[in-house]
C-alpha cells in the first residue's frame, strides 16, 4: 500500500459550475495529512469523491490503491463536515448502530473512548455540545476499524479549545491504531497541530504536497538589494516576491543551502508558506494575461 | 440494520399500529354479534340494525380509517424516511459505514414498506370482514337509511378488501420517492398527503370503470326500474333532458347511461309527455294531480315509441375481479417508484 488518496484529473461539476477541476494529486499512505485550502477550493468535493458520497464528472480517483465503492466502506472512516449524528439517538444507541452496520466494529475501544470523553451513554446526541457531537462522530470513525479515516472540516464549528481537545485525541487515536489519515481545514494552525503532511489546494489544483518538516526546511524568506526575479540563481524557486526602491524580498524554495551574502536569511512558519502558495495562485490568475503579453 | 430501521421508525410505527389496532378490537369484538344478527334477522337485517348507533359509528370509523391509512402512512412513514437523513446530513453518517447504501435503502424500504401493507392489510381485512353482512345484505337488496351504498360503488369500494394494501404501497413508494427529491420533511409530507388524496380521488373516475369490460344492457324504463327524471325550462312545458332506471341486479355500479330511439339514435331531449311520468310540478293543484294519468300508462307509450336506455355498469360480480386488478396496478406502480428511488439513491447525494 502506497497511497492513501491518488486522484487523476479528476473533476467534478454541479449543474454548470466545475466545483473541482483537473486534480491530480497523490497522497501518501501511514501519514497524518493536512489538506489545506480556501474556502470553495474543492476540498470537500475531493473528499466527498474519494468515500464515494460523490462520482466523478471526469478522470479518477483511488483510495487505498482500489476504485472507491461497496467493499472499500469498511476500509474508510469518515467524518463529515459537521460531523452529524443522529439526534433523537442516545450516544450508546450511535455506538450499537456503528456495531450493527461494521463487522470490524471495535466496541471494547468505542466504550473506552466515551467513558474517556465522560460522555453520558443515555444522553440523546441532539443535546451534545458541537464538541462532544465532534467527539462522537469520531468515536464512530475510529471503532469502525478503519485503514483511512477521512474527516472533512472536522472541527470547523468548534471553539478554539474543543477544537484543539479534539484534535489531541485524534492524534492519540492515529498512534494507537497506526491508521492513514487526510483531515481537511481551511486553518493553517488545526494542522500544524496535527498533521506531518501538507496539500495545498488552490482553486482545484495542488499547489504544494510535502512534509511539513520538509517543506519547513527548504523554504526561505530572503531580503536584500533590490534585484529582479529573473537574476535569482537556478535553484532557488521563487515563490513570491516583493519590492520597494532599494529593497526586494522574495519567497524561495530550495534545496541548496544559500550562499549569498548580500541576502538576510529567514525562516518561514507553515502559515507563511501556505499563505504565499494560496497569495501566488490568486496573482497568477489576476495577472494571467497581461504577463503573457509582457513576456511575447 | 433492522434494529436502526426500528429505532428511527418505532415512533410512528406505535401511533399508525396504535390506532389500527384499538379499532380492530372493537371491530372483532363486535362483528360476531353483527354477524348472528344478519343470520337472525335476514330479510330484515338492515332495518333493525340501523338504530344502534354503534353499528353506524363502527361502519363509518372503520371507512374512514381504511381510506385514511394511505396518505397517512405514504406521508409520515415514506416521505421523511430518506428526506429526513439528507435534511439533517445524517445519509453522510449512515452510508459510510460498512453498509453499501443501496443495501441500506433495501432493508429500509423491505421492513417499513412491508409493515405498511400488513398493518393496512390487517385494517382492510377487520373492516371487510365487520361489514360483510351489511354488505351482503346490500348487495341483497335492503337499504335502510345509512346503509345503502353496494360495496361496489367508490364510496366503499376503496374501503374494502385487498385494494387498500396496494393504495398503502403505492402511497409508502410514493412518500418515498418524493422526499428523495424534495430532500425536506415537511415539504415532502405534504406533496405526498395532496398526491395520494389526489389519487384516491381520480382513481375512482379514470382508472378503476376501465379495469374490466363493463357489461352493456338495454332496458325499457317502467314504473319499477324508474330512478330518476330530469326537467329543465318553465313549470308548465318543461323539456324532459332525460330518465334513468335501474339495471337488473342489485350492487351494480352503473358507469353511463343514455336514451335512445327505436332507430338507436342517442337522445339529447326526450317527448314532452314524459313529464307527466313523473310527479306533479310542486304548484299543481289537487285537481291537476288528480286529472293525471296513471304514471305505468306514460311509460308504456315511451316503451311503444321505441325509447330504449343503453346502460353500461360493472355488475356485482366484478367485486373482485376489480379489487385484484386495482390492487395489482398500484402495486406496480409503487415497484416503479422503488425502483427509481434505487437509481436515484446510487448518484450523488451530499
Amino acid at each position: 500500500m502506497t497511497s492513501a488518496l491518488r486522484a487523476r484529473g479528476l473533476g467534478k461539476k454541479y449543474g454548470r459550475r466545475w466545483a473541482l477541476t483537473e486534480c491530480t494529486l497523490d497522497v501518501p499512505a501511514g501519514r497524518v495529512v493536512g489538506l489545506v485550502g480556501p474556502n470553495g477550493a474543492g476540498k470537500s468535493t475531493l473528499l466527498n469523491l474519494a468515500v464515494g458520497m460523490l462520482t466523478p464528472t471526469t478522470g479518477s480517483i483511488e483510495v487505498l490503491d482500489a476504485p472507491t465503492g461497496g467493499p472499500q466502506l469498511a476500509k474508510i472512516g469518515f467524518v463529515a463536515q459537521d460531523t452529524p449524528t443522529y439526534g433523537r439517538l442516545s450516544v450508546a444507541e450511535h455506538l450499537k448502530l456503528g456495531a450493527h452496520l461494521n463487522p470490524g466494529w471495535d466496541d471494547s475501544l468505542a466504550q473506552a473512548r466515551i467513558q474517556q470523553l465522560g460522555l453520558d451513554p443515555k444522553q440523546r446526541a441532539g443535546k451534545l455540545s458541537g464538541g462532544q457531537r465532534a467527539q462522537l462522530a469520531l468515536t464512530l470513525g475510529i471503532a469502525k476499524r478503519p485503514e483511512l479515516l477521512i474527516l472533512d472540516e472536522p472541527v470547523a464549528a468548534l471553539d478554539p479549545l474543543a477544537r484543539r481537545e479534539f484534535l489531541q485525541d485524534l492524534m492519540e487515536a492515529v498512534t494507537e491504531q497506526e491508521l492513514s489519515v487526510v483531515l481537511s481545514s481551511h486553518l493553517v494552525s488545526d494542522v500544524e497541530r496535527s498533521c506531518d503532511y501538507l496539500v495545498v489546494l488552490v482553486d482545484s489544483r495542488v499547489q504544494i504536497s510535502g512534509d511539513i518538516e520538509t517543506l519547513l526546511a527548504t523554504h526561505y524568506r530572503l531580503a536584500g538589494p533590490r534585484r529582479d526575479e529573473k537574476s535569482m540563481p537556478q535553484n532557488h524557486y521563487v515563490i513570491s516576491a516583493s519590492h520597494t526602491d532599494r529593497q526586494s524580498t522574495f519567497l524561495v524554495r530550495t534545496d541548496e543551502p544559500i550562499l549569498d551574502p548580500a541576502w538576510s536569511i529567514s525562516q518561514l512558519t507553515l502559515e507563511d508558506i501556505v499563505l504565499a502558495y494560496m497569495g501566488r495562485s490568486a496573482s497568477m490568475q489576476r495577472n494571467d494575461r497581461p504577463v503573457l503579453e509582457v513576456h511575447r | 440494520m433492522i434494529w436502526l430501521t426500528w429505532r428511527q421508525f418505532r415512533l410512528q410505527a406505535l401511533v399508525v399500529v396504535g390506532a389500527v389496532a384499538a379499532l380492530a378490537v372493537v371491530l372483532v369484538v363486535t362483528g360476531p354479534g353483527l354477524a348472528d344478527d344478519y343470520q337472525r334477522y335476514a330479510g330484515d337485517f338492515l332495518n333493525q340494525i340501523q338504530f344502534d348507533r354503534i353499528n353506524q359509528y363502527l361502519y363509518i370509523a372503520g371507512q374512514s380509517l381504511v381510506y385514511a391509512a394511505p396518505p397517512v402512512i405514504g406521508a409520515f412513514w415514506g416521505a421523511p424516511l430518506i428526506a429526513r437523513e439528507l435534511e439533517a446530513g445524517t445519509h453522510r453518517l449512515v452510508w459510510n459505514q460498512s453498509i453499501t447504501r443501496t443495501r441500506w435503502l433495501v432493508t429500509k424500504l423491505a421492513f417499513t414498506g412491508i409493515g405498511a401493507m400488513v398493518v393496512t392489510g390487517a385494517l382492510s381485512l377487520a373492516v371487510t370482514w365487520w361489514a360483510d353482512p351489511i354488505d351482503d345484505a346490500i348487495d341483497a337488496g335492503q337499504t335502510a337509511g345509512f346503509f345503502e351504498i353496494p360495496r361496489l360503488l367508490p364510496p366503499v369500494f376503496g374501503a374494502r378488501g385487498v385494494v387498500p394494501i396496494g393504495y398503502a404501497a403505492f402511497a409508502f413508494a410514493l412518500g418515498v420517492a418524493v422526499g428523495l427529491l424534495v430532500r425536506r420533511s415537511v415539504v415532502a409530507i405534504a406533496i405526498t398527503l395532496a398526491g395520494v388524496i389526489a389519487i384516491q380521488i381520480l382513481s375512482p373516475i379514470l382508472i378503476r370503470p376501465y379495469l374490466m369490460t363493463p357489461v352493456e344492457t338495454t332496458v325499457i324504463v317502467t314504473v319499477e326500474n324508474m330512478r330518476g327524471l330530469q326537467l329543465s325550462g318553465p313549470g308548465q312545458n318543461p323539456v324532459v333532458m332525460r330518465v334513468e332506471a335501474k339495471a337488473d341486479g342489485e350492487g351494480n355500479w352503473k358507469l353511463s347511461e343514455q336514451t335512445v330511439n327505436s332507430a338507436g339514435e342517442a337522445q339529447k331531449t326526450l317527448p314532452s309527455y314524459l313529464a307527466e311520468c313523473g310527479p306533479p310540478p310542486p304548484n299543481a293543484t289537487a285537481e291537476e294531480a288528480r286529472s293525471r294519468q296513471p304514471l305505468s300508462v306514460c311509460f308504456q307509450r315511451l316503451a311503444d315509441d321505441g325509447y330504449r336506455q343503453q346502460i353500461t355498469y360493472h355488475p356485482a360480480s366484478h367485486f373482485w375481479g376489480l379489487q385484484w386488478r386495482e390492487a395489482g396496478l398500484f402495486l406496480l406502480l409503487a415497484f416503479g417508484l422503488t425502483g427509481f428511488c434505487f437509481w436515484r439513491i446510487r448518484r450523488d447525494l451530499t
